[in-house]
């Protein structure tokens, strides 16, 4: 039904640079776990022409490194000094925020409010200030919080427009489409709804043409993509949560946008602002969106046929979403 | 169905090549070893929806498990330089781990092609040589010093300076070794050709020389080049993977001139003269080394002395790693 994902293209030995569209990409939280290895990713990205890299520290030396490679973007690090967090901004089309703390195991993400919100807070008034039109791909978790707290920095700022700040949601894609794979020996895309944490993930299997699986697998599955990310904490013991498969699903969302930008279409899933759940008092949702240069060209609804399991799962999920988008408002109303 | 093995696939380079290395097309298996945090970057590396797939095996205890079956070996084991070292100051620690890593690839995967990044590589081959050959195993055209990483970064200097230039489309020989002066960008034959001031000339040699140190430097003590040569040893090995499945490719490395020794004659005339080791173009197919490519013109007279600098050095640098194993010059 959908196009096989390419992967992000490497090195870019054979394309040629007649590109003369003005691509900067602003990363923030560069030199942390997923922010160097995404920040490789979109320097081998030809479609990228300006990487800003910011952090609290270390930048310059990841700009340094990543800056050696003979692509065509150029690559500046800038930590706090010297406004670096306005200069990293300035220009950008698309702002890829992966900052904050990662999860210790047995931690949820909803764990990591307390640390995370402040961080998304400055970071988002600070987009709000220098680049108001670029897009903001928001990484750091809980992403079902995050995102309605860039929202609302937005709407304080005026300069609030649902169509530019995504959740990304795309490692769920990215794991449902590998755990599938596993069983049924070929990798396609899987779509996935809802949110990004835990019961809030809905994988809809149901849309994967030919795939057969017994209740007792689709359980499996289901749980398995739904705490993917538990897996690769726990397996970590403590030395933080996924990095380079976030940086690679990142990448591919980012590089998504950039299509969409230089005229494709585009269809995607990701956490947006959207009236599908409007009835049940929820503002954002996770679903099929299509895309082109100003972000979201148009949300889409849910497929009308889901199975009977994957409506239970949406109804599970409202009420956790209800519950961490109410938080992320009143955090910023409240700071 | 090529399977390839990462050897230090933890570390600041193994976890973002293990990364680029999941996303390259025509590898099969990815065999990842390192002697901590293993699990922990298997798990996150295979969710990556490639059809690629990954095991892990953490300490020494698993290394030969981990080269089973293995086709290519790339090894990004030990430790980086800190400010002020160079990559020589390495060789204590980094002689090791390279000897026992290459003594576990002799005894289980001895046919497959091995790709060196530990530093410094001037030594780190000329180790695994010895350590091969003393296992009858040796094959000179299977063996590589990954040199990748100097490549990139002349095409991306040379764009730094003529911003117009495709860094993607821009071929400059580099022969010699890969630390400091014994790197040997030969700009006279760069295709496109370059037309460069005697001044800029230098200084773009003096940059390639140093880039490393320049990574270094602004790391401030958190390390070296980690991305950079991820992305290098990834299309090193990405070439490495489509020689293998039966396509010529032509890379720059580090190689063993027995590899061909006919092919050998030029660059020896050029000054690499008795040097057993020294990093060349050459051509790769299945079996490793098909062929050392000719240079398509004379050295000028500053890239001959350019040479003939290297070579002094790297004479040094070789017999000091066949000594570590050998324990004679």
């Amino acid at each position: 039904m959908f196009a096989t994902r390419n992967a992000v293209k490497l090195g870019a030995r054979s394309f040629s640079t007649g590109a003369t569209l003005q691509s900067k990409v602003a990363v923030l939280g560069a030199a942390g776990g997923i922010g160097q290895p995404l920040s490789l990713l979109l320097k081998a990205n030809p479609r990228v022409t300006e990487l800003g890299l910011y952090d609290i520290h270390n930048t310059p030396g990841v700009a340094a490194d990543v800056g050696h490679i003979n692509t065509l973007s150029t690559v500046t690090g800038y930590t706090a000094k010297d406004d670096g967090l306005k200069k990293a901004l300035t220009g950008a089309e698309l702002v890829v925020i992966p900052a904050g703390v990662p999860r210790k195991p047995g931690m949820t993400r909803d764990d990591l409010f307390n640390t995370n919100a402040g961080i998304v807070r400055d970071l988002a008034k600070a987009c709000a200030e220098t680049c108001p039109e670029a897009k903001l791909l928001i990484i750091s978790n809980p992403v079902n919080s995050t995102v309605p707290i860039a929202t609302e920095v937005f709407k304080k700022a005026n300069v609030y427009d649902a169509k530019r700040i995504f959740g990304v949601t795309s490692l769920d894609l990215v794991r449902a489409s590998r755990f599938v794979g596993e069983k049924t020996g070929s990798v396609g895309e899987v779509p996935v709804v809802g949110g990004h944490a835990g019961v809030t993930i809905i994988p809809l299997f149901s849309q994967v043409p030919g795939l057969q699986l017994s209740d007792a697998e689709r359980d499996a599955l289901t749980h398995r993509v739904q705490f993917g990310g538990d897996e690769v904490v726990k397996a970590k013991d403590g030395a933080g949560s996924a990095t380079l498969s976030m940086a690679y699903a990142g990448a591919r969302f980012a590089d998504s946008l950039l299509r969409a930008a230089a005229g494709e279409d585009v269809l995607e899933w990701a956490f947006v602002r959207t009236d599908l759940f409007k009835k049940e008092g929820l503002e954002f949702f996770s679903t099929y969106v299509k895309l082109d240069k100003n972000g979201v060209k148009e949300v889409l609804p849910l497929p009308s046929n889901i199975s009977a399991y994957e409506q239970e799962l949406v109804q599970k999920a409202i009420p956790e979403l209800k519950k961490s988008e109410a938080k992320g408002v009143s955090f910023v109303a409240g700071n | 169905m090529v399977s390839v093995a990462v050897l230090g696939a933890a570390g600041g380079i193994g976890q973002p090549l293990s990364l680029l290395l999941m996303l390259t097309p025509g590898i099969s298996r990815l065999s990842l070893y390192d002697i901590v945090n293993m699990p922990g970057v298997a798990a996150d590396i295979s969710h990556i929806n490639s059809n690629v797939s990954v095991e892990h095996h953490a300490g020494a205890a698993q290394l030969r498990r981990a080269l089973q079956g293995i086709d290519i070996v790339v090894i990004p084991a030990g430790v980086p330089r800190k400010p002020g070292m160079t990559r020589d100051d390495l060789f204590s620690v980094n002689a090791s781990i390279v000897r026992e890593l290459t003594e576990a690839v002799a005894d289980t995967c001895p046919r497959a092609l091995i790709a060196i990044i530990a530093n410094p590589v001037n030594s780190t081959v000329p180790i695994a040589a010895e350590v091969l050959k003393s296992r009858h195993v040796y094959d000179p055209r299977r063996l590589f010093g990954v040199t990748t990483l100097d490549s990139v970064r002349a095409s991306r200097f040379v764009r730094d300076l003529r911003p117009e230039t495709d860094a993607a489309e821009l071929h400059i020989p580099i022969v010699g070794g890969h630390s400091g002066n014994t790197i040997v960008p030969l700009l006279s034959m760069a295709t496109p050709r370059l037309e460069l001031t005697p001044a800029e000339a230098e200084g773009l040699v003096q940059r390639i020389q140093y880039g490393g140190d320049e990574v270094v430097k602004a790391k401030e003590g958190r390390g070296s080049a980690t991305l950079s040569m991820a992305h290098a040893a990834a299309r090193f090995t990405n070439s490495l993977v489509v020689a293998f499945k039966g396509t010529l490719t032509v890379e720059l490395a580090l190689v063993p001139l027995a590899a061909d020794p006919g092919g050998a004659q030029q660059i020896r005339r050029f000054g690499a003269g008795q040097l057993e080791y020294f990093a060349v173009p050459v051509e790769l197919g299945q079996a490793g080394v098909q062929r050392i490519v000719a240079l398509p013109t004379e050295p000028n007279t500053l890239e001959r002395k350019g040479i003939e600098i290297a070579a002094s050095v790297l004479r040094e640098n070789i017999d000091k790693g066949v000594s570590y194993i050998t324990g004679t010059k």
